[in-house]
């Protein structure tokens, strides 16, 4: 399978990849790792006229502490989060998704960044940065702005991101001190989840993102309200899919997915002290 | 557009449409075909070779993607005769049998043990999970990984 053809760009700075953006508008993707886009390009899902390949800026691949928080660049990739001691240590249960994303080759070429940016709901990465209260920095052609992750994914493969706007950072609070858990359901090896939660307890929070329960990735916002009241890990979870919509495919239907998303927060649950 | 990358040692120059997938430069450009194409959907891994010294899927990365970069193909691994050490245990262990998955599934468990050198059966299991092979059941492959990480753990 070969994609239809394009012009490729190779960005050298944020700036330079932004005028990309500005002289092409809609006709224009931005290529991180390729690991989303080149497979719908193969299979002609999508047709840009012009790539920007932004892999090379490496100066958007960086692990750093900020104060309360742990900045990530948006081109680091799988890989250099999922082995890195400060994502380990300060914001354990992302270093615990991105392990579970696809298989090693696929970890040494995608990024943090696309993989937010993709805005797939069956995505680990989304469902871990709700749990996580984390924020999105987008920076554009008006400067720099800063997006929670609640108002980020928007809808199916849709994200707050305009046709100009470049996703370069990820940040996320420290919580050190926090237990989590990331539950992931599938039948195959190096397969997407059917479902999945992540889920993160701190003394007196809790955070709950889901996979493939709904048209984006999802806060189970039942589930943290009750576990901050005191619920149990089973009361708590019973609430897990009130109100979504999961998908039906070929791996599961709606019931089946509703199930186990109440499994799957229960035991992320217990599994942190609930 | 014209690209060069080097591979096994030697640079190599083509001009490539921006949609070359690399795999297809390696094969068609390069003339080295033991790098093979199997789903053709990053699934399988038959595509596997090392950028930059990582394994990665050849089918889902652009040519251009790996210009001025350096890459190892399955025909790198060799000292001229001499095997290298995993394609050694793969003779072996009896590793393979129609050899369709092979070259990928070498690359992608010689890049596994330089992340992991003393892999347990389990990370041995868990580091191919990239790589499908249809004959074999895995389990002599798992067994020239470790032979080839110095023995089981
Ligand atoms: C075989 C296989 C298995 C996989 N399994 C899983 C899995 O189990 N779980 C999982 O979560 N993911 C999985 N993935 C997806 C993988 O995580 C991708 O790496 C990731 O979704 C996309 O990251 P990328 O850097 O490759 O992005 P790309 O493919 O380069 O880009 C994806 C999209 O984001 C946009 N984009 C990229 N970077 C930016 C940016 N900085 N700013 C704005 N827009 C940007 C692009 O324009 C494009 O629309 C799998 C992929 C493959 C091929
Ligand atoms: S041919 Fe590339 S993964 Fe199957
Ligand atoms: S030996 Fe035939 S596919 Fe692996």
């Amino acid at each position: 399978m070969i994609p239809v053809a394009f012009d490729y760009e190779r960005a050298t700075s944020t700036d330079h990849a932004l005028s990309l953006l500005a002289e092409h508008g809609d006709e224009a993707k931005l290529l991180a790792g390729g690991h989303s886009l080149l497979p719908l390009m193969k299979y002609r899902l999508a047709a840009p006229a012009v790539v920007v390949d932004i892999g090379r800026l490496t100066d958007l691949s960086y692990i750093r502490s900020d104060g309360e928080v742990l900045a990530i660049g948006a081109l680091t990739r799988h890989r250099d989060v999922e082995i890195n001691d400060l994502v380990r240590s300060e914001v354990g249960l992302l270093a615990a998704a991105t392990a579970k994303v696809g298989d090693p080759q696929v970890r040494h070429r995608g990024t943090l960044g696309g993989s937010l940016a993709h805005g797939d709901p069956a995505s680990d990465l989304p469902a871990a940065l709700i749990a996580l209260r984390g924020t999105l920095i987008i920076q554009g052609p008006s400067g720099i702005r800063e997006v929670a992750a609640d108002d980020f994914f928007t809808g199916f493969l849709e994200t707050d991101l305009g046709d100009d706007e470049m996703l370069t950072e990820v940040r996320i609070p420290k919580v050190p001190n926090a237990r989590w858990s990331f539950q992931k359901f599938n039948r195959r090896a190096q397969d997407w989840a059917i479902v999945g939660a992540a889920v993160m307890v701190g003394s007196d929070s809790c955070g709950v993102g889901l996979v493939n329960m709904d048209s984006r990735p999802i806060r189970a916002m039942g589930v943290e309200a009750a576990v901050v009241s005191g619920a149990s890990a089973t009361d708590a979870a019973a609430t897990a899919a009130d109100g979504l919509e999961p998908p039906t495919d070929l791996n599961a239907g709606v019931d089946y997915r509703c199930h186990l998303a109440r499994v799957l927060t229960r035991r992320g649950l217990e599994e942190s002290g609930c | 557009m014209q690209v060069s990358m080097n591979i096994n040692g030697e640079e190599i120059s083509d001009d490539v449409e921006p949609r070359t997938l690399l795999v297809h430069f390696i094969r068609e450009n390069a003339g080295l075909t033991g790098t093979n194409i199997g789903c053709d959907s990053s699934s399988c891994g038959a595509c596997t070779l090392h950028l930059n010294g990582e394994a990665v899927k050849s089918c889902t990365v652009l040519a251009v993607q790996a210009d001025g970069q350096e890459l190892t193909t399955i025909e790198g691994l060799a000292d001229g005769d001499i095997l290298h050490p995993m394609q050694q245990a793969f003779h072996e262990c009896h590793a393979l049998q129609c050899g369709y998955c092979t070259p990928g599934m070498v690359m992608a468990a010689v890049s596994l043990l330089d992340e992991v050198p003393q892999p347990s059966e389990a990370d041995v299991r868990e580091g191919l999970e990239g790589n499908l092979c249809r004959c074999t059941g895995y389990h002599n492959i798992v067994a020239a990984v470790l032979q080839a990480a110095g023995g089981p753990r």
